[in-house]
């Protein structure tokens, strides 16, 4: 675009680059380059880390109002569970968090699902009481659905009142939910179980749907016999 | 479009040439059309645009520097490999200070940081001006084009937020009846918005030149009437 057009060089003949100085100067680029993502990555790891958890957290307060502290915690394969520690969590290990009211008894648990959306994926963080083994509200973690149409799913005032109290109650024998979390038309909704979608944004709602059955037929069974084990902080 | 250009003669350009040619004279989004992938993608709201613009502004000037720097010890056989290398470098870096700096922006930018990679405007100044011009030239005509591409995707992203969400900067402007004109915040409303940016222009442009063009006309008829009267 800007290429001073100097006088052409007199032909000389093409004199090639040694194969040495080649690797030499990609070596040495890319040892600075490598110098200066760790070095980054290193300087920003903490504001990020603490950024993430406070996004968590703001989500976990916004699905159970009466919340005042947070604590994560992991749901291990071997049905135990955890403190979340300071490293990564183990291989099938499901993130959740105990939410504590003010006088610091067990308000709810708060988990997060995810399933593809419109967009992209939906990640939807849902709060569970067990007072009523029912979802007693949501929030959106992030999504990319059309603004207006699939993002009503956080406005949308009559989809929003399918998870006043979203049946999730376990069968007996803790293995799975006793109705599966199922989104129907717009309109047709009769169970407690049911999500009642949005019309003109059926995809999106279903996504919510699957994401909070998917996460909850995984973590509910591992949870609810430990519940007793979260109720002090 | 860029005849006039300070650096496509032999003469080298001052330093203050060097910053403002890409503010607007060749305007990375209005006049070169480089990079339209970021333009067209984030621009929803006018501080994503900035966000954007910015970001990518760092990666420009740090890379055009850098390149600059190193100019006269990379062969010509592996500079574009070289330059892609220490692109990405920088975008890596940028992508963890968003991340350290907000998670809203993050998420709002996407995949759009990362692809700053490939945004043709930072490769192309590398190769064809920064590879050739010493460090400070180049890094202020970096920082200039990268400035001239923030106030590009801001105008595109102030008129789509304007229109599709009745905001600017977040701020309602229009009082709860407004209705959003919503294709505006949706992928077409970029293409609208830019062909109305470049539209504008043009009918500008034309005017101009239609008036230098009458004036000159007046002043030739002036003038050989002059002769015709002596």
């Amino acid at each position: 675009m800007n290429a001073p057009a100097a006088s052409p060089a007199p032909v000389e003949p093409v004199q090639a680059t040694p194969t040495f100085a080649l690797l030499r100067t990609l070596s040495v680029v890319s040892a600075i380059c490598g110098l200066i993502i760790v070095a980054s990555y290193l300087t920003t790891l903490d504001r990020a880390k603490a950024n993430r958890r406070l996004a968590a957290e703001r989500a976990v307060f916004k699905v159970l109002p009466s919340a005042k502290s947070v604590k994560e915690y992991w749901a291990l394969p071997s049905s135990e569970i955890t403190l979340a520690g300071g490293s990564d969590p183990p291989a099938g290990a499901l993130r959740f968090y105990a939410a504590y009211d003010a006088e610091g008894k067990l308000a709810g648990i708060a988990a997060e699902g995810a399933a593809k959306g419109y967009a992209d994926t939906v990640r939807v963080m849902f709060g569970y009481s067990k007072g009523c083994d029912c979802i007693v509200g949501i929030g959106v973690v992030s999504m990319r659905e059309t603004p207006g149409i699939g993002d009503r799913i956080l406005t949308d005032k009559g989809f929003l009142a399918n998870f006043k109290a979203l049946d999730v109650r376990l069968k007996e024998d803790l293995s799975a939910l006793v109705n599966e979390v199922k989104v129907v038309k717009h309109g047709t909704k009769t169970q407690a179980w049911q999500i009642d979608a949005i019309s003109g944004a059926t995809v999106t709602s279903r996504a919510v749907g699957k994401g909070i059955n998917d996460a909850a037929q995984l973590l509910l069974p591992r949870l609810v016999p430990k519940l007793d084990k979260l109720e002090e902080p | 479009m860029s005849n006039s250009s300070p650096v496509a003669f032999g003469a080298p350009p001052s330093t203050w040439e060097e910053f403002t040619e890409g503010l607007w004279q060749r305007n990375p989004v209005f006049v070169m059309v480089l990079g339209m992938c970021p333009t067209l993608a984030v621009t929803v709201s006018a501080i994503n645009s900035i966000s954007m613009g910015l970001a990518t502004t760092f990666v420009l000037a740090a890379s055009c520097f850098l390149v600059s720097v190193l100019r006269r010890l990379v062969p010509k056989e592996v500079r574009i490999a070289t330059f892609i290398v220490i692109i990405a470098t920088f975008v890596t870096v940028v992508d963890y200070a968003i991340q350290a700096i907000s998670l809203d922006l993050y998420e709002a930018l996407g995949a759009y940081i990362q692809l700053i990679v490939g945004n043709c405007l930072v490769l192309g100044r590398a190769e064809a001006h920064a590879a050739r011009t010493p460090p400070i030239p180049a890094t202020l005509n970096a920082v200039g084009m990268g400035l001239g591409f923030t106030l590009g995707l801001t105008m595109i992203g102030g008129v789509r937020e304007i229109l599709g969400a009745g905001a600017f900067f977040g701020v309602p402007l229009f009082g709860p009846d407004f209705q959003p004109w919503v294709v505006m915040v949706l992928p077409p409303g970029g293409f609208f918005v830019m062909a109305g940016w470049l539209l504008l222009f043009a009918i500008v442009r034309r005017r101009v030149a239609a008036r230098e063009k009458g004036a000159a006309q007046s002043a030739a008829a002036a003038n050989s009437g002059a002769c015709h009267g002596a």
